[in-house]
């Protein structure tokens, strides 16, 4: 890809986040999208990409009534939108279309016209995993932890910390869920879930949507919004179960994709003004870190508990609040990456003064696939 | 019959769950490049050769990492422990621990485990690892 040769000139969230149990799950798309399609000043008929994960994009084109000349239906879990912005920098940069509307929208909570599961289901699983009781995403995806303690000296307490921390930026934004600042103590007596995590470890269940609107960079000043270029993308593929990742102290996938973005973008990490990382659990903060190259191995979980990434800290992370404070619907990449792109255009409740760029990380299944973006707002 | 999960052998597994049926955790290993690899798949992955023979695994590995699940799963009481054993062979595999206290203080990472079988349907024995004898 060419850096910036992309820009994102629409961006929504749903019109409301959360408990929604009147919304439908395709309409938490479609909400999302009309959001979006009105941010940059869109209807229906101007788009003629569309990307979507966990629904068939044919649905939502029909539903939206767009007529597509390239579709993506990527779903490989939370950070299926990132990857969605990787192959959509590629279909427009070689004309397979024009304008692309990237869509989220999940029933987390309420399953309100849910489907049955988002991500493909897979036969390692089916035969080598749930037979031996792993049933919700906490009882499997905190599964390589145990070993990450051991094996770098990552404490439980900084396993907090990464709650604690993310709740303080929550508080600036008024659709976050949870607002009201939490204390390590709160985390170590919150309930346990799946040893050595407890709930406040854990993300939230809740209902919304996300849409982005991407276009070429030579359009994107016929637009009402200031752009948001693409300046380095990477994705990644690691195992549908999480008991054949290969190192379980480090995400080959994040690895993979992390790498791929700032390459593309022809960044170093001193470079980066704001960041976030897909915070399913508390663990995920301290793999992306290393595993992005920010810290060397072991260290992510002193630097967060330190104080590095918290309001005020030399690397801003995770400014929503995170899935653990924010909201997370299940697919929670496109909230990541709206926060991203709200960074870029100077109007985050939880503004990082003069960011010019912000890297987007994402994690999809339990370290079984990865998307990155680095954005800029500056061509 | 069992409210727990069972697994629904494939054509390409058959020969792991016949295994595990007749008390033996069986693996494969390259012929080429004698790469013991898992799960079950009639090539190897890391060189593509199709000669792969199937073997009888020692059965030992060690705890490799693990949760406590404290809010159950279908058929299932918590808390129990959910692990990764990584095999003396080389491939990890998720197991429950069994014949062992389901406490941190119990599950020590590293520890040698030993294999056995829990018996689920008339069809399917699942593997399972408990800490080996002497250990």
């Amino acid at each position: 890809m060419t850096p910036n040769s992309v820009a994102i000139v629409g961006a929504a969230e749903t019109t409301n986040l959360g408990k929604l149990p009147d919304m439908g799950q395709v309409m938490l798309h479609a909400d999302a999208a009309l959001n979006a399609m009105k941010d940059a000043g869109l209807t229906a008929k101007d788009i003629d990409g569309v990307a979507t994960a966990g629904h068939n994009p044919a649905e939502l084109a029909h539903y939206l009534g767009i007529t597509p000349t390239w579709a993506d239906g990527t779903s490989v879990g939370g950070c299926s939108y990132m990857i969605h912005i990787r192959h959509a920098v590629a279909a427009l940069e070689s004309g397979l279309c024009n304008t692309v509307l990237i869509t989220h929208g999940e029933s987390g909570r309420s399953r309100a016209g849910a489907l049955a599961s988002p991500v493909f289901a897979n036969h390692y699983d089916q035969q080598f995993e749930l037979p031996y009781g792993v049933s919700i995403a906490p009882t499997r995806f905190t599964l390589p932890v145990m070993r990450m303690m051991k094996d770098t000296g990552l404490t439980v307490e900084q396993l907090a910390m990464v709650a604690v921390v993310q709740r303080e930026w929550a508080a600036f934004h008024p659709r976050a869920s949870y607002r009201d600042p939490i204390t390590v103590d709160d985390v170590m007596n919150s309930k346990m879930i799946a040893y050595p995590f407890r709930k406040l470890m854990c993300c939230l269940v809740t209902d919304g949507g996300g849409a982005l609107i991407l276009t070429r960079a030579d359009r994107a000043m016929d637009f009402p919004t200031k752009p948001v270029y693409v300046r380095g993308v990477g994705e990644s593929l690691e195992s549908p179960a999480i008991s054949q990742m290969a190192d379980m102290t480090s995400s080959r996938a994040f690895r993979t994709s992390g790498k791929l973005a700032f390459d593309s973008a022809g960044i170093s990490h001193a470079d980066v003004d704001h960041l976030m990382i897909y915070d399913a659990f508390a663990h995920l903060p301290i793999y992306g870190l290393e595993d992005l190259g920010f810290v060397g191995r072991g260290e992510a979980g002193p630097f967060i508990a330190e104080g590095n990434t918290r309001p005020g800290g030399k690397l801003p992370l995770n400014t929503n609040g995170g899935g653990l404070s924010y909201m997370h619907s299940g697919m929670y990449g496109m909230y990541a990456l709206q926060e991203s792109v709200r960074q870029m255009r100077g109007i985050s409740p939880a503004q990082v003064d003069g960011a010019e760029i912000s890297v987007c990380h994402g994690v999809g299944g339990m370290f079984t696939a990865s998307g990155t973006v680095v954005m800029t707002n500056v061509a | 019959m069992t409210d727990r999960f069972v697994p629904k052998p494939t054509p390409e597994t058959r020969h792991y769950w016949d295994g595990a049926k007749a008390g033996e955790l069986r693996l494969q290993r390259c012929t080429a490049c004698q790469q013991t690899y898992f799960p079950p798949r009639p090539f190897c992955p890391e060189c593509g050769s199709r000669s792969v023979a199937v073997y009888t695994a020692s059965g030992n590995g060690t705890l490799y990492s693990y949760i406590i699940n404290n809010i159950g799963a279908p058929g299932r009481e918590p808390p129990f422990a959910v692990a990764i054993v990584e095999l003396e062979e080389g491939p990890r595999l998720m197991s429950n621990i069994v014949e062992c206290d389901q406490t941190p203080e119990a599950l020590v990472l590293d520890m040698p485990l030993e294999v056995t079988f829990e018996v689920l349907t008339d069809e399917i024995t699942l593997p399972q690892f408990k800490p080996a004898k002497g250990a």
